[in-house]
């Protein structure tokens, strides 16, 4: 089964397509995307600031991710079973949308710099004050944190919009190879 | 006021945006981010003011520390929300999520920078927490109300 063929089936299934045709809970499954997303987005681009010692400084690193970060951390969980949902929604699309690709490959870069930041910097500045401004390892992890973030919800935003969709064509040869469009000759 | 907003629609900024395909989904995502912003600013107070999250720092530390943030966010919420407006401008008039928008807009801002604010920095003292915890949930209440009407407006 290719990918393809998954997204297919998947679209073909009750649940995608009652979610598909239902406006309400379209729009209100988006709407608990966009307030997760101030709970997450938000508190994470606080705690990346105050990686970076542009905000805070008195307030130690340590009590940003002990009391902040796991209300980030269930915000995001709704982010991602909303965002999950939202798919279902529309798989197919999903699946061939250059900002969804774009939107999922720096969701994988974002976790492996969290991942970098928890196991490998994190623990070797425990010993440290862990006030005033952070070690320089602590300030790049946090620069990229959020200019990931940012980058992420940008895509996201741009999800909505169809200029790259496989079903408009003529698209340029390099655009149907990153959204794996075939397109069919009769479209044109 | 009808004829307010159809001047509003008239403006070349409205007309610019409205002719282009990139504008108005770019400067939506920068209205996003702002948003964010925003929100981080505001629940780093409320969460404190709940009693949970930074809740060991004192409350009139934490707004003041956010509050340039908060400024911040907030113009580019403006400097991008005005421009999404103006090209729109008629189709938020018939709108009724950009009304409960702009009331709760209001109505969170003015609460900010009076109640808001007086209770953070003079601290919801031990003996007084539920000062605290319901200046919160009020806040989170409006600026719940100013996203929802937000991203319903987009539905309409």
């Amino acid at each position: 089964m290719t990918p393809l063929d998954f997204f297919t089936w998947l679209s073909q299934t009750p649940w995608s397509v009652d979610l598909h045709e239902s406006e309400i809970a379209y729009s209100i499954i988006e709407s608990v995307h966009v307030w997760t997303l101030c709970l997450f987005f938000g508190l994470m681009m606080m705690v990346d600031l105050r990686l970076l010692g542009w905000t805070m400084r008195a307030v130690p690193v340590s009590e940003f991710v002990d009391r902040l970060l796991p209300w980030a951390i269930a915000g995001f969980v709704i982010m991602v079973i909303s965002g999950t949902l939202l798919v279902l929604a529309i798989p197919l699309r999903s699946y061939q949308n250059l900002f969804f690709r774009g939107k999922m490959i720096l969701l994988v870069v974002a976790g492996l710099n969290a991942w970098m930041f928890h196991y490998r910097i994190y623990p070797k500045i425990a010993g440290w004050g862990a006030d005033g401004v952070p070690p320089k390892a602590v300030r790049v992890a946090g620069g990229l944190s959020l200019v990931m973030w940012i980058a992420i919800v940008f895509c996201g935003r741009m999800i909505a919009y169809n200029w790259f969709d496989c079903d408009r064509q003529p698209q340029p040869a390099i655009i149907n190879f990153l959204t794996s469009c075939v397109p069919t000759p009769s479209v044109y | 006021m009808l004829s307010f907003f159809q001047w509003c629609y008239d403006t070349s900024i409205g007309e610019t945006i409205r002719e282009s395909t990139w504008l108005f989904p770019l400067i939506e995502a920068f209205h996003l981010v702002g948003l964010g912003l925003t929100a981080g600013a505001v629940l780093i107070v409320d969460l404190r003011l709940l009693g949970v999250g930074l809740s060991r720092q004192p409350a009139a530390q934490l707004s003041a520390a956010v509050e340039p943030w908060l400024l911040g966010s907030l113009s580019l919420m403006f400097a991008s929300g005005i421009p999404l407006f103006l090209s729109e401008a008629v189709k938020c008039y018939y709108s009724y999520a950009f009304w409960v928008k702009m009331a709760s807009l209001v109505l969170a801002l003015a609460f900010a920078f009076t109640v808001r604010r007086h209770v953070a920095r003079t601290g919801p003292a031990a003996d007084r927490p539920l000062q605290g915890r319901l200046t919160a949930l009020i806040s989170l209440a409006l600026w719940f109300g100013v996203a929802w009407g937000g991203r319903w407006i987009g539905f309409s």
